[in-house]
């Protein structure tokens, strides 16, 4: 038997059921793009939550004041006032997997400018912390050690503040703007970061020495964090232990119980973020692989049928000189086009589908090669295989069984 | 003698059914000769079928030796048996088992699809000639479903004759088919019998169209009981002539 006359049968019988061969198609590509689509769109929000998270800091490694316990009455976090700056120092001398430090103090109230007014959050800090959290400088400049310590009333602002307060072409620096009716002079603006993975406005904020938000905006001695660089990555966990224990040499505590204070990093967040979105990408795997399964069977069904249906073809070209082995070609080249197209516009479907799930929500697209390979294989073997295998049965038989088949 | 192309030396075929074996073919001995019109009658269940089935190397007997054309057909495997057919046999079924949803052209192509030796340009020139010879030659881009019963036999006889085989086998080639149409659809097979020399062996039940063949085999229960030639043979197209006025040729 020629190739080309095997090729123009094949295709022949594939036109003649324009409908079955579109219907076995649709099983493999449902089952194709869905694998794609699906695991994309898991593996697309753990990356979106990984790089939101990193975008938080460089290594944060932070601490915040933990619940104390006094006389066996437990206090609430916001009310501790356990973190100091003595703290800070003594962890800026001691601990050496750090690269900077930095206090933090916040309270939010109304920003107002001329006749505009916004509700937003000032923070208090040193001049590391712009560094620590990944925030940049667009225009002006950062406050000095001069200001920290003269109490200087003046601030950076973020873009969500210039856009809301201020009107179009006046420049924001050198301006003053209210806070909490104390008068602060913008010495600069920050870069634009965006949301958050929790859909929080990273842009709305000012930040200002950490004296003048303690002293002028709360009247407190204390300060409500610690924020820290480790150097690397790697060096984190050793970070915290190290600060675990200048913190309790600093309050004197003796077992790890008593903490008055929490130490926690970025990649713990991301860690705890990232078994979020891998229980939804297994979720969203366990539907895709459904759905593979109820596509396999769709191709399955229909091959069955269909090679069933075709037996009486099947015994008609053994009548007029078919060899066994050409009627299995025949269906094998069918199937084999069949999953191809099929796996084919699957895969383009599946790219689609993601893609636009990817813009709607935000998220990068991540599509996993080993999702596009085994769907793919996985829907063209059963494809294949169900084109085949009745075909093989069919083929065996005597040329009038076939005929007469019903 | 040369000149035997069918040689059947007690054929037997059971079949089983459950526990019961139905033997369809008790030992049938039979020699058809070239160029023979040959009729196989017989009531129903007498084994008509089966004879032809295995005639067509479609089937194979349970015992007995089947020689065509000098070939002993027992001892080819499954390939070479469809190479035998596809090379020296054509078909014409009773249900005609045109592809459906596939043209009459391509419908009489096909058997050459399965011959290595034609090219497609030939395929199709033949394909036609074939057509022409029925004359279908304005009806070849039909499919089957826009053929009328006659001229969807006629398509299955080009489709047998394409492929320009020693013997044609029909079974109630004219069983689906009014008496006009049957009529000329056996003035075919005599054209095809008489102008091309094709061995033809035709099983019906109907006397009128035994008639029409030169040699009349009846079957019954499994055996031959009798074999007679056709002393007068009738031609199907004087058939046609006699039929009463009034009925339209199709
Ligand atoms: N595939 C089969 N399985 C079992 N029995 C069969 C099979 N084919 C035929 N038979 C039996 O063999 C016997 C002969 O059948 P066959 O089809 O040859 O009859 P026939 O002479 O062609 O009849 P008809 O004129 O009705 O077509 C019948 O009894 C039938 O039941
Ligand atoms: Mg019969």
């Amino acid at each position: 038997m020629n190739y080309i006359n095997l090729l123009k049968i094949a295709k022949n019988a594939l036109m003649r059921n324009k409908f079955r061969a579109f219907l076995t198609m649709l099983g493999i590509i449902i089952g194709v793009a869905s694998v794609i689509a699906m695991l994309a769109i898991g593996q697309g929000s753990k990356k979106s939550i990984q790089d939101q998270m990193s975008s938080m800091g460089s290594n944060l490694v932070f601490i915040m004041p933990g619940s104390q316990q006094r006389g066996g009455v437990m206090m609430g976090n916001s009310s501790s006032q356990s973190l100091r700056m003595e703290d800070l120092e003594a962890i800026r001398l001691n601990c050496e997997n750090i690269s900077a430090v930095s206090p933090e103090v916040r309270t939010s109230g109304q920003v107002v400018f001329g006749n505009e007014n916004w509700p937003t959050s000032i923070y208090g800090a040193n001049t590391e912390y712009l560094g620590i959290k990944k925030f940049t400088i667009e225009s002006g400049r950062i406050f000095t050690e001069k200001e920290i310590s003269s109490l200087a009333k003046v601030c950076l602002v973020g873009k969500t503040i210039v856009e809301k307060i201020f009107p179009k072409g006046v420049d924001p620096i050198g301006q003053t703007i209210r806070f909490k009716n104390i008068p602060m002079k913008i010495i600069g603006i920050l870069g634009e970061k965006g949301e958050n993975s929790f859909g929080q406005d990273q842009d709305d904020l000012m930040i200002a020495p950490y004296t003048t938000v303690q002293r002028r905006f709360l009247a407190i001695d204390f300060i409500q964090g610690i924020y820290t660089s480790a150097v690397s990555e790697e060096k984190t966990e050793a970070a915290i232990a190290e600060m675990k224990t200048i913190m309790r040499k600093q309050h004197k505590i003796a077992k790890p119980e008593d903490d008055d204070f929490r130490v926690m990093s970025q990649s713990e967040l991301v860690k705890t973020f990232s078994s979020i979105s891998d229980i939804l990408t297994t979720l969203l795997g366990a539907i895709a692989g459904i759905s593979l399964l109820v596509g396999g069977i769709g191709i399955m069904n229909i091959m069955y049928v269909s090679v069933t249906e075709r037996t009486r073809e099947i015994g008609l070209r053994m009548s007029i000189g078919g060899k066994g082995r050409d009627i299995l070609m025949q269906f094998l080249i069918e199937s084999t086009m069949l999953s191809v197209v099929g796996g084919v516009i699957g895969i383009l479907f599946g790219y689609l589908i993601s893609s636009v799930v990817g813009t709607l929500m935000g998220w990068p697209v991540v599509i996993m090669t080993e999702s596009v390979v085994v769907s793919f294989f996985v829907c063209s073997a059963i494809g294949i295989f169900f084109g085949w295998y009745p075909a093989k049965k069919a083929a065996s038989l005597n040329p009038i069984d076939a005929l007469r088949y019903e | 003698m040369e000149n035997t192309i069918i040689e059947v030396i007690n054929l037997k075929k059971d079949f089983q059914v459950g526990d019961m074996t139905v033997h369809a073919l008790k030992g049938v001995n039979l020699k058809i000769q070239k160029g023979e019109f040959v009729a196989i009658m017989g009531a129903s269940g007498s084994g008509k079928s089966t004879m032809l089935n295995i005639l067509g190397c479609l089937d194979k007997p349970s015992a007995g030796d089947y020689k065509l054309d000098g070939i002993s057909v027992s001892e080819l495997n499954k390939n070479e048996l469809a190479e035998l057919r596809n090379a020296k046999l054509g078909f014409v079924f009773q249900s005609y088992n045109l592809l459906s949803r596939t043209s009459a052209l391509e419908n009489v192509e096909l058997p050459l699809f399965y011959n290595n030796k034609v090219t497609s340009r030939e395929r199709k020139e033949r394909a036609i000639a074939a057509l022409e010879s029925v004359g279908l030659a304005d009806r070849m881009h039909h499919m089957p479903n826009q053929l009328s019963g006659g001229q969807q036999q006629r398509v299955a006889i080009a489709r047998s004759l394409v492929n320009d085989p020693v013997v044609i086998l029909a079974d109630e080639a004219t069983g689906n088919l009014d008496t006009r149409t049957s009529y000329e659809i056996m003035e075919l097979f005599q054209r095809l019998n008489t102008d091309r020399g094709k061995t033809i062996v035709f099983v019906t039940h109907e006397a009128d169209i035994a008639r029409l063949t030169s040699r009349n085999i009846i079957f019954r229960d499994g055996w031959v009981v009798k074999e007679q030639l056709v002393e007068e043979k009738l031609l199907a197209s004087y058939m046609l002539k006699t039929l009463p006025v009034g009925e339209h040729e199709a």
